[in-house]
Formats: structure tokens, sequence, C-alpha cells
């Protein structure tokens, strides 16, 4: 017996100040005194810094201070947590300083800051500072900057290479390939992709000289990990010294986990100018001081026998880390790729290498579905070219594979490094998305809109993901990892009033964690919603986690929310027996009330119980007053969703305009404790998912110029580019933990993007096209279309 | 040479003595302390800065404060009557038109505007008539739904 909170399409808590304009976030936030920190970028993708000269910035009226990365030579550089290559790349070498110094590595990187009484005086100034660049050779392509002759980045890093990375059985997979009736080989680029949420990033920090303390507000995705980066790495200080807060965050899809040179460099400011420091992000800037996300060049082989059947996966990738390395760029390419090559199938035999590589671009690290969505995009791709090859079709090809419900926990020969799959039943979604798309009749319709000269294509793409990431002991792993934990904590207080009060270390920047985990309270207590404060993103008294990602809020520290509740639940069974004067092992605590078992009706609610608990005078001999607990819950395994997409499109043949018409997701996400929340997830991570198939891609030229350098340039998708999506729901739930609960966050961009592309290869396939390389715009289209037919 | 500047804000005569270049943005956030009204790109792309300027949705960043001058402007917050929720606001919640809430602003402005101009629109051209405005959460499918919600709620 439980209220039926858990699978509640509930209005989201957080939703009232967010449409009325009363959610605040970094930029409506002006301490009194605030000064403003403008940042002059490098304009050159790679060049020595001669010299530069501050003085005419320094005397404009209004200019508070004009700083150089000289100024700040104390604070070493920051911090890479992600310790690839068998720590090959030492914590804090080719990482950022606050401020660069000798040389710049991309166009975009910080060299000078003006701190002054208001940002229009600071643009002003910024402008009036002289630096005097001395261009070096630039390489922007990443498989190009580990050739010999490459124009070198790092003198500690010779070749530009990163790290060198394997995973799976070389040999195995060769003779794999050798056993196989076809091989099919393709090239496969995983373009640049700039992730462009909304609110750009920010940082206000404020210092209280007498106690030693900062404050920093910051657009973050996990305060907690920017404290600890900070105080331990950067600036030596304990980390009682400094709270971090994130207020209303708006959206960040990965690029706001990461420690940043400007967050660090606004701290530094409120010191040395002994005023508040407020630095706000402008949109240009966001697109090349931020993490991009995607950029691989791939090189596949797949084998398979004439009936289909997948004999073995050999991947070859150079990933794109950027001129310098962000906070887990290295680990998005190797730990969150390789290792999920295998996909939904039985793969017998897979080998993957990666290189990453430093090249005169911006940072690149995670953004929604990080490493994912490029692993599901070799995989989803290869199975179509195996189709394609032998002429069968990529949905029978898929069956043909698929790893079945009675293999699980299924261990994928060995390249999830000791992990192995939950649960899923991958036929199951893959049926119910074809009987949703029509996938019979489509056919018919197809070869009819054919005869009349038009391209209609459909395309299936059946993924797994990663999700809950987490065991501290798999991505701590030395020399594969972290080297830290992932674990997560939450905090119940169940107030005098009934009232609950939940701290957790876990975040919300859009994703309606504070309706989520209120319906996890409600649920386990008996408790209205409405009754239930979730207070996050504050270091100052919320216990410690590690964030926000990785699809793990819920999976991870939902879970911890959910071990506390059943900690007070136990509590308040045993403080009700008291009250109730029976037996403890005779009393039950269900739907918010404790009760003797088969005596409902002389039951002690939650709010009676929370009242005795705090008041105190009567409790059971040894019982500490109130109802709180703290869980700390580190998951034995990661989760992992599944599910089947459906893309129908049709090429203009004229102007080679890719038209989605109708986009089919069926997706399994474990328990799903807000439907609608859920939903909202996989909507907007199709619609990423679909922009990078069709539209998007960050463009470098030969000089390392972003070319699509800001909203004008580069194509976020808007409303009018897309079809109403079609979503249905398998449900198996996880066995990792007691919730059931997988991860919704990503799905939908990992699915999404080769799900397009099939659907685009589909419809040119008489064309005698095998492939083409993402974005699929229409001169791209229109190119491979007449090419072919000349 | 500061400008003096008066606008009617959301019923409210308020004035500001403005530097010519000041952003009608700015003058709202800075000025007058309602942040609601969001900046969210340089290039007049995103939206999210969009108000009502004498009834019509303009983007805030894109104006001069002193073109305001003598102006009627409407921000979110002065968007609900009474206490009472806006039906497009009480759309875009019942509908989850919104995630991170940072274009909600922007959108609800510019879509109760598109339904006074078309109050029963369809699909394609709520698609359409939103176009000056991005979202990067939600992939739209609920914002279209929020709209059409609001039509009929308005309509009934």
């Amino acid at each position: 017996m439980t209220t039926r909170s858990f699978g509640a399409s509930i209005k989201r808590k957080e939703d009232p100040r967010l449409i009325t304009g009363e959610g605040k976030y970094l930029e409506d936030l002006q301490p009194q005194g605030a000064v403003h920190a403008v940042i002059l970028r490098s304009p050159y993708a790679h060049a020595r810094i001669v010299s530069i000269n501050t003085a005419k910035a320094a005397a404009l009226p209004g200019v508070v201070g004009v700083f150089t990365g000289e100024d700040f030579k104390d604070l070493p550089a920051l911090p890479c947590a992600w310790q690839a290559d068998a720590g090959r790349i030492p914590n804090q070498i080719n990482t950022p300083h606050v401020l660069e110094r000798g040389q710049v590595t991309f166009t975009g990187a910080g060299v000078a800051v003006v701190v002054a009484e208001d940002r229009y005086i600071a643009e002003d100034a910024v402008n009036l500072i002289e630096v005097e660049y001395e261009p070096l050779g630039v390489v922007v392509d990443a498989k190009k900057a580990a050739q010999p002759g490459a124009p070198q980045l790092h003198e500690n890093a010779p070749g530009n290479v990163v790290f060198d990375w394997q995973c799976g059985d070389q040999a195995g997979t060769d003779s794999g390939l050798a056993d196989a009736d076809v091989v099919v080989k393709q090239a496969l680029i995983n373009q640049r992709l700039i992730p462009n949420s909304m609110e750009t990033r920010g940082c206000i920090a404020m210092y209280a000289p007498m106690q030693e303390e900062y404050t920093v507000y910051m657009t973050s995705q996990a305060p907690h990990v920017m404290r600890l980066l900070m105080t331990a790495f950067v600036f030596g200080i304990p980390e009682t010294k400094m709270r971090v807060i994130s207020p209303q965050i708006g959206g960040g899809f990965g690029t706001k986990i990461f420690l940043y040179p400007e967050y660090c460099l606004v701290t530094a400011l409120a010191k040395r100018v002994g005023r508040p420091v407020k630095w706000m992000e402008t949109r240009r800037e966001n697109y090349v001081a931020t993490t991009h996300g995607r950029d691989h060049v791939t090189d596949i082989e797949v084998g398979a026998m004439r009936d289909g059947t997948i004999t073995a996966l050999k991947v070859k990738t150079y990933a794109n880390l950027g001129g310098l390395i962000s906070t887990i760029g290295p680990g998005i390419p190797t730990t969150l790729y390789g290792r999920l090559l295998s996909g939904a199938y039985k793969i017998p035999h897979i080998y993957c290498n990666v290189v990453g590589t430093y090249t005169n671009t911006s940072m690149v690290d995670a953004y929604r579905g990080a490493g994912r969505p490029e692993a599901t995009y070799v995989v989803e791709r290869a199975v179509d070219l195996v189709a394609a090859e032998l002429g069968l079709d990529p949905v029978e090809v898929r069956r043909k594979n698929f790893i079945q419900p009675e293999d699980f926990p299924y261990d994928p020969v060995g390249i999830l490094a000791g992990l192995k799959y939950d649960s899923g039943d991958y036929e199951k979604a893959l049926d119910m998305a074809l009987g949703m798309a029509g996938y019979a009749d489509f056919k018919q319709m197809q070869s009819e809109a054919r005869a009349q000269g038009r391209y209609l294509g459909i395309g299936v793409s059946s993924y797994i993901e990663i999700c809950g990431v987490a065991p501290s002991a798999w991505i701590g792993l030395p020399g594969q990892g972290w080297g830290a934990g992932l674990w997560e904590s939450a905090n119940v207080r169940v107030h005098l009033t009934g009232k609950v009060v939940v701290t957790t270390g876990s975040q919300s920047h859009g994703q309606g964690l504070e309706t989520t985990f209120a319906q996890i309270v409600a649920e386990e207590l008996g408790v209205s919603t409405d009754d239930v404060l979730i207070q996050h993103s504050d270091t100052l008294g919320t216990p410690f986690g590690y964030g926000t990602y990785g699809s793990r809020s819920t999976a991870v520290g939902g879970v911890a929310l959910y071990n506390s509740l059943q900690r007070v639940k136990d509590k308040a069974r045993r403080l009700g027996a008291h009250l109730l004067e029976a037996a403890p092992e005779d009393v039950v605590f269900e739907n918010g009330k404790a009760f003797v078992k088969g005596s409902p009706d002389r039951a002690k609610t939650i709010g009676e119980l929370a009242a005795a608990a705090a008041l105190a005078y009567s409790l059971p001999h040894g019982m500490e007053p109130f109802l709180d607990d703290t869980a700390y819950y580190d998951p034995p395994n990661c989760t992992y969703p599944f599910g089947t997409h459906i893309a129908i499109v049709e090429v203009s043949a004229e102007t080679g305009m890719v038209k989605l018409l109708r986009y089919i997701a069926v997706d399994d996400v474990g328990r799903m404790i807000n439907p609608m929340i859920v939903d909202g997830q996989i909507h907007g991570g199709i619609t990423q998912g679909v922009a990078q198939a069709l539209w998007e891609g960050a463009l470098y030229d030969e000089n390392g110029q972003l070319v699509s350098g800001s909203m004008m340039d580069y194509t976020v998708p808007k409303a009018s580019f897309l079809p109403s999506f079609e979503l249905g729901h398998t449900e198996t739930p996880s066995p990792v933990n007691p919730m059931g609960v997988k991860g919704a966050g990503e799905t939908g961009s990992i699915a999404s993007t080769p799900t397009v592309v099939n659907a685009v290869l589909n419809a040119l396939a008489p064309l005698g096209i095998r492939h083409l390389d993402m974005p699929l715009t229409p001169e791209r289209v229109w190119r491979a279309m007449h090419t072919s037919q000349a | 040479m500061k400008q003096s500047v008066t606008i009617n804000v959301n019923g409210q005569t308020r004035t500001q003595e403005v530097e010519p270049r000041l952003l009608l943005v700015h003058l709202l956030r800075d000025g007058l302390g309602l942040t609601g009204t969001n900046v969210g790109c340089d290039t007049s792309q995103c939206g999210a800065c969009t108000v009502l300027l004498d009834g019509e949705a303009v983007k805030s960043c894109t104006v001069l404060a002193v073109q305001a001058d003598g102006s009627d402007v409407t921000t979110i917050e002065g968007l609900a009557t009474n206490g009472a929720l806006h039906p497009m606001q009480q759309a875009f919640w019942e509908k989850h038109g919104l995630q991170c809430g940072f274009c909600t602003p922007g959108m609800i402005m510019a879509a109760a505007d598109l339904l006074k101009r078309n109050p029963h629109p369809t699909e394609d051209e709520i698609r359409h008539g939103l176009e000056g405005n991005l979202c990067r959460c939600t992939g739209y499918h609920n914002i279209v739904r929020a709209v059409q919600h609001a039509a009929d709620a308005m309509s009934a």
C-alpha cells in the first residue's frame, strides 16, 4: 500500500517562479558595490604573447583595474580530474590558467581583464588594451594534429598527443574480421558541436578579508566539486574558507560541470580589488570560451556473416580535446565512448583505440550524452552499413544481433571494465516503435513516392546508454578514470510541523529535480509534494555531492534520498510502536502512517510522529530526538536505458533539404517517477540530436578562427524546423537500485542522431549513396545527389 | 550626455536618466530591477529578452532605452493581473512548456503576442510564429502544446 506520487505527471514545483520572472539566475544578482569584469580574449588561435600594454585602458574613467596573467603568477593551472592513459596526463599540465601567459593555443583564450564600475565602461576599456602577438602555425583537425609536421602546441606533448587509449581485444577482433563473410569499412566524422545553453556562464565573487572567506556564485552543475577543485588545487586554502552557490541555472547540457578559468579569475579579483566582482559571459564569448562537444574522426571496420550476424567491430578514433584540457575532457572519448561500442548487440569481438589530440580550438568536454552519442553513432551506422552491404533490412540485422532478455546481466566482452548491462528487452521496444511508425506500410509508401521522383526515407536506431554514472570503484579506477568517487548524498529532516526539508548534494539546472525528488519523499512518507522543500546547489547547508550530469541525479542522488527516507521511516515506525504501546516488530509504516499490522484505523500519522520526535518528551528509551537522517549512496553499477527511435524524412531532389516528417521514440528509462518530466527530457534530447544530424556544426577555418562563432552563424534549431514527436515507453525496472530507475536526461540526444542520418541515407539509397557526414545540410545532400547522378 | 526617459512599465510610470547607448533590456534589468527579462545572445537571435512595447512584441536588446521614451512596456512581471497568472503562463505550467526557464519569459511574451494577432493558430502557425525565440531544453514540443492550450483557454 503506497500513495501514488511515484509515476504521477504532476506539475513542476519550480515553475511558478520561472513563468513569472521571479527565478533568480546569476545575472539577476547584483551585490551592493559590485564591479564588472570583462575579459580580453586572444584573436589568434596559436601565438606567442610578446607584450601587453594596459595603460590606456587603466586610464579610462570608471576603470578599477586592468590585470594580465603576470598579476596571477602565484595561481597554478586548473586541475584535470581525468587521469586517462594510465596517468600519462599529469594533473595540472596543459590546462588553463586564470589568464594565459606566454602563449595562447586557441582563439578566445583569456589574456587580460578589465574591472570597472559598470559593464559598458569595462567593454570600452578592453578595446584599449594593446597586445602584440607573434602568430604561430595552426592545426584544428584532430587527426592532422597527430601527423608528422603538424604545428606543435605544447613542448611536453610530442605529436600533440594527449593520450593513446584502448579497450577490447585487438587480436580477437582481427580474427573476428578475418572470419567474416563481409567486412565493411567506413570513415565517420562526428562533428564538433557548440552546446548553447540559453543562459551563458557567469560568476560573482565576494571576499571577506577579516574572515579570509570567499563567497562565489557560479553557473555550475556541480557546486561542491567546484569548491573542492578551487580550494584544494588552485587557491590552496581550506574548503571551509569558501562557499559556492549555484543560483537558478539556465541549462548546462554538460558545459557547466567544469572548472573554468573565469571562475578562478573572478574569485581572485574579488580579493585583489576588495569589492564584489561580477562577470557574465556574452554569447559570442560563450562560443569560444565555453567547452564544445564531440569532434571525432573515426575509422570503423565491421565484420558480418551473410545472414547479418556481426562478428567483430574495430574502431580507431582521433578525438579533438582543444588547445588546453578541460576538467574531464579526456574521460569523454575514452571511458564514456569506447566502453559502449557493443550497443544493444552481442558482438563477439570489439577493439577500440582512441588517440586524443591537442588542436588550436576551444576546449572539448562533455556535451549531452558525452561519448555515448558518439559510440551510438558508430554502432548504429555500422549496423545500417552491414544491412546495406548484405541487402538485408536494417531492422532484421538489429533483431539478429540483439542481446536477449535472458542474457542479462550482460557482459559486453569485457569492454565495460567489469560492469554488466543491468536489464532490458530490446526487441519489445523495437516492435513498439515499428508499430507506431507503421514500418511495414512505409515501404509501400516509399516505393510509390520513388516512382514519383520523391525521396522518402526511414531510419532506425536501437540504442543503449549508460546512465547513473557512478560506481566509484569503476569511474575512479586508477589510470582509467577520475581518481575520484561518484556517489551522492541526501539528508531528510521531518520538521515538527510535518513539513519535510531535504538537502541534497545533487543539483538542478532545468530538469525539474525539485519536483521529482519531492515525489520520492511524498511516495515514501505519505505527505503532499507541497509539503516538501528540496534544498540544493549551495555548499553551505547541503551534504557533499558530485553534481548533475551523466543522467545520474535520480539514479544516484534520488536513491540516496530514497535510502535516507527508509531510515526515517524505520525510526518513525519504532516511535509509532512506542506511542501505540505495541511491540516494534508488530508495527509497520505504510502510506504515511505507523500502525499495528492489521489495524490501520488506529494509527499515528507522519505529522504526529514528527511532532513527537521533535518535542521529544515521550521517546522510547535511547532514541534520539527528531526524524532526521543522511544517506550516502554509491551504486554497485551504472544503469542502462535503451529503446528504439525511428525517423521518417523526405529529401528534396531540387534543394537537398531534409524535412523531418515524423519522429517516433520508444524509450525504456526504467521506472518513471514523473512521466511528464521524462518526456520533456526526451523531447529536448531528440532535438539536440536531430540538430547534429541535420543542422549544427562548429566550423574552424585554417587559421583557427571559429567561423560559426555566433547565433547568427550556428544553427540552433527553431520551432519551425521540427514536427511534434511521437513517444512511447516500455518500463523495465533496473535491478541496480531499489527504485528501479535508470535515467532519462540523455537518451534523446544519444538515439536521435544516427536515427536521422540512417533515415536520410535510406532515402538516398536509390542513388547509390552509402554514407554522408553530418550535418546533412541542403548543400551537402544536394551535392551528393548530383555527383552520384552524374 | 545622459537623457531623461519616461516609460510606463507594467502600469507604473518610471523615469530614469540614461546614456543614449543604453539598451532597453538593461534599463529594465539594471535600472528598474525587472530581471525577469533575460539576455541570451548578442545578435538578436534568441528572443529571451522579448517584451511588449506599446502592445507589440519586441526584442528589448535591439531597442535603445531612449527609443522607448513615452511608451508602454509590459514585461513578464506585469503579465499576471491581480495575482492571477495570465492564461499563457498557466498553460506553460500545465503543459510543461519550460525546463530551465531561461527562454520562458521571452517565449511567453512572444506567444501572448502571437495569440493576440491570431487567436486560433494551427500548429504550423505556432511554430513559425515563434521563430524569433530559441529554446534549447524542450524541443518546442510542449511549448506548442502550451500555446494550443492557452488558445483554447482564452477562447473558452
